[in-house]
């Protein structure tokens, strides 16, 4: 053990309510702190109801300034809740912030054991480990760095165009960085949103117009992140603008290049395989920038070495065969994600037979049938292309809610599938039958709209969908698509025959989510959306801070409430950009240059290219603005020459020795 | 002795960023997990130093838990790699010592894993259970003088 040390420590245990003090006996802790730790430097050990409350701040702060505390230990909840609470508590009594340690006796303790005794007997160990650590923390000053005032936002989304609308439109530069051709994305590909059944695009494009002539946006489409370094206020980030084959300085957007490609190309992406494109083509008429892409696995010139009809005829000379991928490197402040969702691929489900049965419609391929602006002038048909439908079948929860595929609700597919239903009604005079789990239509004006389609006559089936299939048993069955369903009100099995299937496919994290949250440095849920920083106060920051989440690459969520959290996102940034600098944890490592032999073991260690060796006098250095303080190097060097703030190895050993009460056992062993 | 059930002591070493929040998920969660866990929270696996492990195991601890984010999700793009690498090494180290390497464990938990980190954590237990006290450090004289060293264990029993 290192020499006493003669700090004045004061330890405050909560009750939290009942959250600790149900399980923990508190009272007996304090106690316990006041006798037994005493000798180690324990002043005062006080239990209070709420040490987060001002009250219990105040008594801290009270006994900082009456009793001279000089270390202050809180065993409440985690240190990722409240932590900074005390340690300003703290600082606002005149002690050095970083002299206060939180003991979590709720989280770690009191939420996950249930026998009393056990919990009050571990309680004590963590108190004593973060009593022995205390007094070997030293005390440290914020290290402020500048905030970069621009921002990079990744996906073209509604969510991202609102919040780089909301970050520009404030004053700031924005960068909006967008995979496909133009920005719009699903949003883009449907026809009438729910429950208002406004028209998409009619609300959507006055949105992605103002984006791609706003001055404080730089639009980059058809481009992708490849590489992200740095830290908030200061992220340096590579940009992959794939070439689109044709100048964007010299191209007016005619679409004469279109119009003259003499190749046609199924359009898997924007109409969902219902429709045709050209080999060089925008995915929509209003997309923005409107600026054409060559696909160059279908151009004819790319694959015969003839053709080139687009350069013929355009008439700035703007196609350009040789125009190849380039990088693009920006210094940004901060980061917004909002890269949304995969549709759940219906072809899963083998049973409901989509792929394999013709009238069986994914809600994607739907929403493009029923859009006045797709492949069938908005004509609801099936897939012969002429024949309206007279009975449709909605089957819900395609995907979701299923121990086979997704357990979650994608939230917005009972919507969607009262959606069609009233599309259905509306257009053909069809009969719509529903069949599902459960509704859930629980937001504003959400319910009214399924009371609108109840009584426009749809029919509801509540029961999970069994198989569809087009073998007939009944003379009534032939020719069409049976849906075998229980009916669970009634108790029955049914079998309805319907002309046409709509699956109202699930949403699902974006199949390269996880690679994508790597390269961000941030991390998955279980399912596979990324994690917020706190599931309720702060659903899109992220744990690395300076990167925020937003729309569906949080989770399943309808347009209104990711545009919220796109515009919630922006107010974050802003304040950090108001704020022009961000004050940094000072937990940093740095060498002993008297005790550095050299050896360079730590040089290969840091990713962040922190260490250097100085040739001239053979030691290391370490950069304290690219240090990260990890602590791998520390832990490394085998002259202890590297020490790391915070974490030092004083700190930890003596967290060790206090956890297993061997503080006690010295003092015990040494005779009064 | 034997009519009592062993309690093992562990210390378990946490990063600040996965492993650490799977446990406060745990605990938000309400999931309940052997008890005998103590957490040290540091920012990264990689901080962790081989003689962290052994002053704890011979300082009392009966085992000790290794945890950090999963390969390829480390906050610090590649150090839990490096956490690796020394519990690898260590385990070798402790075997020479003569002291069982399954006594140190390493487990992967990202910040979602919540039940991860607590079934792993009541199933380490378990092992150590079975391996049974370790006794590092203790002389024997001290040793010998078992039902003073149980009664301390039972003032403060994990």
């Amino acid at each position: 053990m290192s020499e006493k040390k003669n700090e004045r420590v004061g330890v405050y245990v909560c009750h939290c309510g009942s959250n600790i003090a149900g399980v923990v006996d508190v009272v007996d802790v304090a106690k316990w702190a006041q006798e037994k730790l005493g000798p180690q430097g324990v002043i005062i050990a006080r239990e209070y109801k709420f040490m987060c409350s001002s009250l219990g701040q105040e008594l801290i702060q009270k006994d900082i300034k009456e009793l001279g505390l000089t270390r202050i230990v809180v065993a409440a909840c985690s240190p990722h809740l409240h932590e900074k609470t005390f340690r300003t508590a703290a600082k606002n009594a005149g002690l050095n912030p970083y002299l206060v340690e939180l003991a979590s006796i709720r989280e770690q303790v009191s939420w996950v054991h249930t026998d009393k005794a056990v919990a009050t007997a571990k309680s004590k160990a963590v108190v004593s480990g973060a009593v022995s650590r205390v007094i070997e923390n030293v005390a440290l000053d914020e290290i402020k760095v500048p905030i970069n005032p621009n921002t990079l936002i990744v996906g073209g989304g509604i969510a991202g165009i609102q919040s780089a609308l909301e970050i520009a439109n404030a004053g700031f530069h924005v960068y909006l960085v967008e995979r496909e051709p133009s920005i719009g994305g699903h949003m883009a590909q449907f026809d009438k949103t729910f429950p208002t059944l406004d028209c998409s695009a009619c609300i959507l494009t006055p949105r992605m117009v103002e984006a791609g002539t706003h001055p404080n946006i730089t639009l980059l489409t058809w481009s992708e992140v490849v590489k992200v370094t740095g830290f908030v206020g200061n992220f340096n980030v590579t940009i992959k603008k794939k070439a689109r084959f044709v100048n964007e300085e010299l191209c007016t957007g005619c679409g004469i290049c279109q119009e003259k490609c003499p190749k046609k190309v199924i359009d898997e992406v924007y109409e969902a395989g219902l429709g045709y494109r050209k080999a060089v083509y925008t995915p929509f008429a209003q997309a923005v920038p409107n600026f054409p892409v060559m696909d160059k696995e279908n151009c004819t010139y790319f694959i015969k070495g003839t053709c080139k009809a687009c350069e013929k005829f355009c008439p700035t000379g703007a196609i350009d065969f040789k125009q190849e991928d380039q990088l693009i490197n920006i210094d940004v402040g901060n980061i917004v994600l909002a890269t949304g969702y995969d549709l759940f691929d219906a072809r899963r489900v083998s049973n409901y037979g989509y792929g394999r049965l013709p009238n069986v419609f994914t809600s994607l391929e739907f929403e493009r049938l029923s859009n006045a602006a797709g492949p069938t002038s908005g004509n609801i048909v099936l897939r012969d292309g002429k024949t309206a439908p007279k009975s449709v079948g909605i089957i819900h929860c395609v995907g979701s809610r299923d121990k086979n595929f997704n357990n979650y609700c994608s939230v917005i597919c009972c919507m969607q599938g009262l959606k069609f239903a009233h599309l259905v009604h509306e257009r053909t005079g069809a009969t719509v039958y529903n069949f599902y789990i459960d509704m859930r239509t629980a937001y504003k004006a959400y319910d009214e709209f399924y009371q609108r389609v109840l009584e426009e006559g749809t029919l509801f089936v509540r029961g999970k969908v069994a198989e569809v299939t087009n073998a007939a048993r009944y003379e009534s069955e032939k020719g069409k698509l049976v849906i075998q369903v229980e009916d669970t009100l009634v108790g029955k099995q049914r079998r309805i025959p319907v002309d046409m299937v709509i699956l109202s496919s699930g949403l699902q994290p974006r199949h390269d989510a996880k690679e994508v949250g790597k390269l961000f440095g941030i991390s998955c849920s279980m399912d596979g959306w990324f994690t917020e920083k706190h599931p309720k106060l702060d659903p899109v920051a992220t744990m690395t801070e300076g990167i925020y989440i937003v729309g569906c690459a949080q989770g399943p969520k309808d347009i209104p409430s990711s545009v919220a959290q796109g515009a919630a996102a922006s107010a974050r940034v802003l304040d950090k950009i108001l704020q022009k600098e961000v004050a940094l944890e000072p937990i940093k490592a740095s060498v002993d240059q008297e005790m550095c032999s050299g050896c360079r073991i730590c040089n290969g260690l840091c990713p962040f290219n922190a260490i250097t060796f100085l040739e001239d006098r053979m030691v290391t250095e370490i950069n304290p603005a690219l240090c990260q303080g990890c602590g791998t190097c520390v832990a490394a060097c085998p002259a202890g020459a590297i020490s790391g703030t915070g974490f030092s190895n004083e700190q930890i050993i003596a967290q060790i020795d206090g956890l297993l009460l061997r503080n006690l056992e010295i003092q015990e062993a040494v005779p009064a | 002795m034997t009519d009592k059930i062993f309690e093992p002591t562990i210390i378990g070493f946490t990063c600040n960023w996965c492993s650490y929040r799977a446990s406060d998920l745990a605990g938000t969660a309400r999931m309940k997990y052997a008890p005998n866990v103590r957490l040290i929270r540091m920012m990264c696996s990689g901080r962790l130093d081989p003689t962290f492990v052994l002053r704890a195991l011979s300082g009392g601890a009966d085992g000790v838990m290794i945890t950090g984010c999963h390969p390829g999700e480390c906050h610090y793009i590649e150090q839990n790699y490096k956490a690796l690498r020394r519990f690898l090494l260590l385990r070798r180290v402790l075997a020479g010592l003569g002291i069982e390497p399954e006594r140190v464990k390493l487990v992967w938990a990202s910040a979602a894993e919540g039940a991860r980190f607590a079934s792993e954590t009541t199933a380490f237990v378990e092992e150590i259970r079975k391996l049974g006290p370790l006794n590092w450090g203790k002389p024997v004289a001290q040793l010998e003088n078992l039902q003073e060293e149980i009664s301390k264990l039972e003032e403060v029993s994990a």
